[in-house]
């Protein structure tokens, strides 16, 4: 004899697996493809099968980007949910390791790429102290591109991810240029830098001799975002001076700071520093 | 002192005990970036003969480095065992060390004669296997406001970092956290804005989330100590407070810490903390994080991690917590040398009597799989690990990195049997969220139950 508590129970039960199998993505795209799962935003995606207050699961969800309320299979990671995390590790590590598309950026801005004392991606990952510096060569065309008397400086380099500096670094440059233009201010031509770690800059301003540099690199890559740039910014950066000194905007993707409006502050930046002749600590914001 | 040997025909010399340290160990990219790794496989080797017949006392007696580290590590050594083991080699000690005939407590005496330097050298010698089952035997408890580590027990910490310090976020994690029974190692916390405000709101958040639910744990926020000792003094409720230590003076005054101000943290957490103690200090630690800052001072990372915890040892922690894999690939490579970095660290932690936690946990800039980081975490804890992290899914959204998550918890306990703490095991099954066998349950992954 089964009593009516359990009937409800399985009836519910099916009702939920169909439910899941209507929803099963046994749709495809119109053109043949399997729905892309990294475009499901997570902060919507609930699978926890009869929660207790599916609203209040709804609203902790809002509340952080961490995974919640994903469920699980035995104790493990539900099939979707691991191959999610998976997928943005995987744009992560991309953005780390493939190096920079020759037709991407580097044509649209006709960038000149100048490399670090870095042979390869394998070398600038295990050697940071090499990131930051040129050999006499590199120097000679760096110089040979700003030329002489610059005042404002402003060089793109891939740092931990190609993907960020792809997808943020021209419309963040164009707002900068934007920004500055409208004091008068004038900048040198830009350039790119491969394998440049942030204190790259430090040589860059011993050798252009710049007021202001200004480096838009690329982030260690997180799993949320694979395409998070910084612009690292020094007052007469030069080898060997603290930390203290760099001003840093970070966070610049299209779900943190916008491009747009990351390149529009970074100008008013600037401007301080060229006024107040300070950055990094020495310079209140 | 013995410092050269042949190997197959082949003479290999050493300069002093800080080269052959070096030269003994498994490869690591933070080595070998200061070209103090050793050059062939052979070489390795060679340093290994050699480091296995130095005596404990040539190594007390041959000081790798002088600092504030040094001396407060020498200043524990207990004299009357050191006396008695000081004609030990370091082959003898991780025989005896592994031999059945050793007990646990036998070799928590032993410990108390060593300084950092003979623990490092002893792991050296040693394989995987070797370090999984020499700390096995090691195991080391501690109580704050509850016991952690306990035989039979394996913990977590809840690590609910937002990256905005959002408290709404932040119990957002802890809610889901705990519908996995995790957080019976601590709700801890690593803020963004480093203030005493901020501390300060983060501390009230988590324990009188704490309260409500009578949950038998303790809560940390991991801003600089200096920060959590003005949030306490300001009256904030901490049961622990929390630093990042190293293995050398010059690291530690980077970080901002000294022994005297570690001294005056623990004073202070003992008369305006919420727990009972005695254990009322969190520790992190890594290899390589002096040299990422440069002031490794010719040293190798895993010695100096060594001492990085005969340091810790002196404000008798709660928790040490390694995080080596958080450096980056400048330090530890890939998959492989976070394992064995991994496997090193835990061992020396419970040899030099540390309660041990590990977070196996991975950047994205390193060559390390998620598999790598899942084999480091099965073996660790096999091997005794005190407690893991906690976080959502792995993914840290605040820091950026991989780390061990609330369903690896429940999967570790299950695969071992083991049970969280004592109280808090019986917390979990009051709420329903464990059964007495320690199992998830039904109820166990909705984070809903805590509304």
């Amino acid at each position: 004899m089964i009593a009516e508590a359990d009937v409800k129970k399985v009836i519910e039960q099916v009702l939920l697996e169909l439910e899941n199998a209507s929803d099963k993505p046994a749709g495809v795209t119109s053109d043949g493809y399997l729905p892309d799962i990294t475009e499901v935003d997570l902060r919507s995606q609930i699978f926890v099968p009869n929660p207790v207050n599916r609203g209040a699961l709804e609203t902790l969800k809002k509340t952080t980007p961490a995974r919640l309320g994903v469920w699980r299979a035995g104790p493990r990671y539900k099939t979707e949910t691991l191959l999610r995390f998976r997928a943005d590790h995987a744009a992560a590590m991309d953005a780390v390791f493939n190096e920079m598309p020759e037709d991407g950026l580097l044509k649209r801005m006709n960038l000149k790429v100048i490399q670090t004392l870095c042979t390869d991606k394998d070398n600038y990952l295990t050697r940071p102290d090499l990131g930051r510096k040129f050999s006499d060569e590199a120097k000679a065309e760096i110089k040979g591109i700003v030329g002489s008397g610059a005042s404002v400086l402003i060089y793109i380099s891939d740092g931990l991810s190609t993907t960020a500096v792809e997808t943020c670094a021209e419309d963040t440059y164009k707002a900068i240029l934007q920004g500055l233009d409208r004091s008068g201010i004038k900048t040198a031509p830009p350039f790119f830098v491969k394998y440049g770690r942030v204190p790259a800059q430090d040589e860059v301003g011993d050798v252009t001799g710049a007021d202001v540099v200004v480096t838009l690199i690329g982030e260690r890559p997180g799993l949320v975002t694979a395409e998070s740039m910084s612009s690292y910014m020094a007052y007469k950066p030069t080898v060997g001076m603290p930390e203290a000194r760099r001003t840093v905007v970070s966070n610049i993707h299209k779900g943190g700071t916008p491009p747009v409006e990351a390149g529009a502050y970074i100008a008013d930046i600037i401007k301080l520093m060229l006024e107040n002749k300070a950055s990094g600590l020495d310079l209140k914001l | 002192m013995r410092l050269k040997t042949r190997i197959a025909g082949k003479s290999y010399e050493f300069r002093d005990l800080r080269d052959l340290f070096a030269r003994a160990n498994e490869d690591k990219s933070g080595d070998s970036l200061l070209g103090i790794g050793a050059r062939s496989v052979s070489e390795r080797i060679a340093a290994r003969i050699v480091l296995s017949e130095i005596t404990l006392g040539e190594i007390r007696s041959n000081p790798l480095i002088e600092d504030e580290v040094t001396r407060v590590i020498d200043d524990q050594i207990n004299e009357s065992v050191f006396n008695e083991i000081k004609g030990w080699t370091v082959g003898y000690l991780r025989e005896w060390l592994l031999d059945h005939g050793t007990t646990p407590e036998m070799a928590r005496r032993v410990s108390r004669g060593l300084n950092s330097e003979m623990v490092a050298a002893t792991a050296k010698l040693m394989t995987a296997m070797d370090l999984v089952y020499g700390a096995r035997k090691l195991r080391v408890w501690a109580t704050c406001a509850t016991c952690v580590g306990l035989p039979g027990t394996l913990s977590y910490r809840i690590q609910p970092n937002h990256p905005a310090d959002d408290v709404a976020g932040v119990l957002a994690s802890i809610r889901e956290g705990f519908s996995y029974a995790s957080g019976d190692a601590c709700i801890g916390i690593n803020p963004v804005e480093d203030n005493a405000d901020n501390t300060k709101m983060l501390l009230n958040a988590s324990w009188d989330f704490m309260q409500k639910w009578k949950i038998p744990t303790q809560n940390v926020v991991l801003s600089h100590v200096t920060t959590q000792m003005e949030a306490v003094r300001q009256g904030a409720p901490a049961c622990m407070l929390f630093q990042s230590v190293a293995g050398t003076q010059s690291t530690n005054e980077a970080f901002g810490v000294s022994e005297k101000i570690l001294d005056e943290a623990y004073e202070l957490i003992t008369k305006y903390g919420m727990a009972k103690g005695p254990n009322l200090m969190y520790f992190e630690t890594g290899q390589g994080s002096e040299q990422s800052l440069e002031l490794n001072e010719g040293i190798d990372m895993m010695t100096l991690e060594a001492r990085t915890y005969g340091f810790a040892k002196k404000f008798s922690p709660f928790m040490v917590n390694n995080v080596s894999g958080f450096i980056g690939p400048e330090t530890l490579y890939d998959g492989r040398q976070i394992i064995r970095a991994s496997l090193e660290d835990h061992f020396m932690g419970k040899l030099t009597g540390l309660p041990m936690g590990m977070a196996p946990c991975y950047t994205n800039h390193t060559k390390i799989e998620q598999d790598d980081q899942e084999m480091a975490t099965m073996l660790l804890a096999l091997a005794g690990s005190n407690y893991y992290m906690g976080v959502p899914l792995g993914d840290d959204v605040m820091l950026a990195y991989q780390d061990t998550s609330y369903h690896d918890d429940a999967t570790l306990r299950e695969l071992l049997d083991l049970k969280p703490a004592p109280e808090f095991f019986r917390w979990a099954v009051g709420m329903g969220i464990l059964d007495e066998n320690g199992r998830l349950t039904e109820r166990a992954g909705d984070a809903s139950i805590f509304i």
